[in-house]
């Protein structure tokens, strides 16, 4: 094996406005390696590949490839120095065979002939051990196999450097194998890999080096034969901050939601969750914390009746009878009339809670529209609810009557958030409900579901900021994977405890087996 | 009678085969020019345009120069449309539909105001243009038609623009299946995201496929007039020839070579009323109406076999912008 140098950054830098999303970042592949590339979310890691696959361009430092200074300002550019890049989202045309997609947009000489091109195609299938039906159609394959193609993809365009971000987070652990086993095939035809994880085992089990981003900013580089979980687990998450968020006690706890091995199976038949089990109980924010992607929209949004389980209960206490209820396969509108509240902060903020063209009054009444009589809305309630929440939660708007795309995030949380609360919820979830949001604005909603907490509400709290998780909630559900990995309580547990349990994987550890 | 239905068919059928190959063409780019039936009709009144001045300012006529200036100026009409369509939706990214449908009222009403001002221009009582002498060079056929019998009336019998037009709907099928950029046409409906990052050029093949199209699609309304309606222009007698030619191309899945057999069955189900004897009006109407019954017969089973190669393109009728991740 050669340790010629396939590509190095130096000193990356790439701001978004105000953020920094790479600081400073130094790298190294050599031929004939596998690199991972270790970080929480939004540590900057897809964003770092992004300005090795031309998507972006850094604002600051140099990339070298095989020595020599390259300036890659597009996917093209960077497909001409041999990189390819492998994204969590396919790009593949669904009713195309997969010798189609393979040769899609190459500028080949000679006449169209997808035997030929497809035979070739073969021969690189064969030559690195992938087991793929290149004449079958895109929409019928799994998952793995569309990864498969891209990969091919990339290969069959010459690339010597490929990066993949995140290729297991969709497969089984048999399928992973299969990958691993591949990669390694590429290394040993001196292929450079740079891969996206945050799965320890996986880092330890295929890297030969481990690069760690926190935040941004570059952490270091160890060999992985140095290197073990409790390590990488140090460096990636960092020591603890403090933030001062008030965390009250409530006396009288009792178990509200029951979640009894709930499994729920995605269209794409991958096990999101996966025979999960938990209390939530009145009086207490209950934290989550996992990987993003780990099953927490999921959880959440089988509670709220909006997906179908395939296994397990939801067993709701109802403190006003104390009757015993299986909220399972109940549709949303039984269950929010038991009290259960979803305040939902998906990627896009509009997306579940609120309608951004309408006004704040108008989406007071998404949540009243089954209330009055006759054929005409009753506004007047409604328009009281909305000016109380802009008078209590300090929402700026011009008036209550303003479209809530015009406002900001900020403001768009708390009315959504006010409303919820508004309804006198005995469970409340809220998914990221500070993502976006300036200090102010973030401990405005520490307050208010502290408030909720101490009204004896069941809280539940899905956050990706480990510090605020350890100092506004109870107690904190590790999942992963779409298993739960841990639950451990959040005045004495640690930073590194959790970020061990985020990365833990059952599945990986099978496969060893 | 037989054979005089199946001729009176076809000829029935060009002008949707022409409206269906050039609206398949523009749909496989992934827009949905609902403005088809405009840009017909700007085609026929273009080519009437062209025909009357060049009539106008002769004596005799030049048989090239009589079928070229119609032509040319039919392909230019309905290119310009084509062009309102392509800058409106893909640079603007306006709404295909709307885009679509106000094209149409644009169409029909630029048809309706030359093909008036031609009228008052030729100074005639009727309410029509008469255009026989191109016409005559139009409809020739084949010579040797006539002595072939009933094979030659069938095969044989029509003019150069009939067989154009399943040349043309030929050609496109082998296009989209046998060549590189034909596959790329068809991933930039499918998936425009794909073909940007596989470096196809997106606007590239939208404006060419729908330009071309509309071209394609403008010879339909040429047609109608220079042959089916021998040279004949009146307001508002194309009808509602657009309209099918979009059914069809849902009748034909997407597939110009099912459109020339379908273009066929459209053309004869839409005349057969007049091949049934002791007809009332009324039901010389709901026969009109079967070819789009037999649309959403199509659409139904389509739906029910749910295969996704007989489904339209993906991406159809959204816009493609490359965005700012």
């Amino acid at each position: 094996m050669s340790t010629q140098v396939a590509i190095e950054l130096k000193n990356i830098t790439k701001t978004f406005g105000n953020v920094v999303a790479n600081k400073d970042v130094n790298l190294t592949v050599n031929r004939g390696e596998i690199l991972s590339i270790l970080g929480e979310n939004g540590s900057g890691k897809t964003t770092l590949m992004n300005m090795i696959s031309g998507i972006y361009f850094p604002d600051h430092g140099q990339i070298f490839i095989n020595g020599e200074e390259a300036l890659i300002k597009s996917p093209k550019d960077a497909f001409d120095y041999k990189i390819g890049m492998i994204h969590q989202h396919f790009k593949l045309v669904d009713v195309f065979t997969a010798a189609e997609n393979i040769v899609l947009g190459l500028e080949e000489k000679g006449r169209y002939n997808i035997k030929k091109s497809t035979a070739e195609i073969q021969k690189i299938c064969d030559k690195y051990g992938f087991d793929i039906d290149l004449n079958k159609k895109i929409y019928e394959m799994s998952v793995s196999e569309k990864q498969t193609v891209e990969i091919v993809k990339v290969l069959y365009r010459g690339a010597d450097i490929l990066i993949l971000d995140e290729p297991t987070a969709v497969l089984t652990p048999q399928e992973i194998k299969k990958l691993f086993d591949v990669l390694r095939n590429m290394r040993k035809d001196s292929k450079s890999i740079i891969i996206i994880t945050h799965k320890l085992n996986e880092v330890l089990e295929i890297s030969d080096k481990v690069s760690v981003l926190r935040k941004g900013e570059y952490i270091g580089t160890v060999q992985t034969s140095e290197a073990n979980e409790s390590i990488l687990t140090e460096m990636m998450v960092g020591k603890k901050i403090d933030l001062n968020i008030e965390r009250s006690d409530v006396e009288e706890k009792a178990d509200r939601l029951l979640i009894n091995n709930m499994c729920y199976v995605s269209r794409e038949g991958v096990k999101v969750l996966n025979h999960v089990t938990f209390a939530a109980r009145s009086g207490e924010i209950l934290g989550i914390a996992g990987i993003a992607g780990s099953g927490q929209r999921e959880l959440l949004e089988s509670i709220a009746g909006l997906r179908k389980l395939k296994h397990g209960s939801i067993i709701y206490n109802n403190p006003k009878n104390g009757n015993q209820e299986n909220l399972r396969d109940k549709t949303p509108v039984e269950i929010r009339e038991l009290g259960v509240r979803l305040s939902f902060v998906p990627e896009d903020r509009l997306g579940m809670g609120l309608v951004g063209n309408m006004d704040i009054v108008d989406n007071m009444m998404l949540r009243s529209y089954k209330k009055g009589k006759g054929v005409f809305l009753e506004r007047k309630g409604p328009k009281d609810l909305a000016n109380k929440i802009i008078d209590e939660l300090e929402v700026v708007t011009p008036s209550a009557n303003t479209p809530v795309r015009n406002l900001s995030g900020g403001n768009v949380q708390k009315v959504l958030v006010g409303r919820e609360i508004a309804a006198s919820p005995t469970v409340l979830m809220a998914a990221y409900p500070v993502r976006g949001l300036d200090i102010n604005s973030s401990y405005l909603i520490y307050n208010l579901l502290n408030e909720q907490k101490e009204k004896g509400v069941a809280v539940i709290f899905v956050g990706e900021d480990l510090d605020v998780l350890l100092e506004l909630c109870d107690r904190i559900v590790v999942i992963s994977s779409g298993q739960i990995s841990g639950i451990v309580d959040a005045r004495t547990t640690t930073k590194e405890e959790i970020g061990l349990l985020m990365t833990k994987t059952d599945g990986g550890e099978k496969n060893e087996q | 009678m037989v054979v005089a239905f199946i001729q009176r068919a076809i000829m029935q059928g060009i002008p949707l085969l022409f409206g269906s190959t050039g609206e398949i063409l523009t749909e496989k780019s992934g827009n949905l020019n609902l403005g088809t039936a405009g840009v017909m009709y700007v085609g026929g009144i273009s080519g009437v345009i062209g025909a009357f001045l060049y009539e106008q300012s002769v004596e005799t006529l030049n048989p090239v120069l009589a079928v070229l200036i119609p032509l040319l100026s039919s392909m230019v009409g309905s290119l310009f449309m084509g062009l309102i369509y392509a800058v409106l939706t893909v640079t603007l990214r306006a709404n295909q539909n709307v885009t679509g449908l106000a094209l149409t009222t644009f169409g029909v009403g630029f048809g309706n105001f030359f093909g008036g001002s031609l009228i008052k221009l030729s100074g005639l009582d009727v309410p029509s243009i008469t255009l026989t002498q191109t016409s005559l060079f139009f409809k020739k056929s084949l010579p040797f038609a006539d002595k072939l019998g009933w094979f030659g009336e069938i095969f044989l019998s029509y003019s150069f623009l009939a067989y154009a037009a399943v040349a043309i709907a030929i050609v496109m099928s082998v296009y989209f299946n046998r060549t590189r950029s034909g596959l790329n046409l068809r991933s930039v409906g499918e998936n425009p995201a794909t073909a940007d990052a596989a470096g196809i050029n997106v606007g590239k093949y939208k404006y060419a496929s729908i330009c071309l199209g509309s071209i394609i699609a403008g010879l339909g309304g040429l047609y109608y007039v220079m042959d089916y309606a021998c040279g004949i222009w009146s307001n508002d007698a194309f009808g509602d020839r657009g309209w099918l030619a979009i059914a069809l191309v849902i009748f034909a899945i997407w597939r110009p070579n099912l459109s020339i057999v379908g273009s066929i069955l459209f053309g004869g189900l839409f005349i057969v009323h007049n091949y049934i004897p002791n007809l009332s009006m009324s039901a010389q109407e709901l026969f009109k109406m079967t070819p789009y019954v037999v649309t959403i017969i199509v659409l139904v089973i389509i739906s029910m076999r749910r295969k996704r190669e007989y489904q339209p393109p993906e991406s159809l009728g959204l816009s493609y912008f490359r965005e700012e991740r």
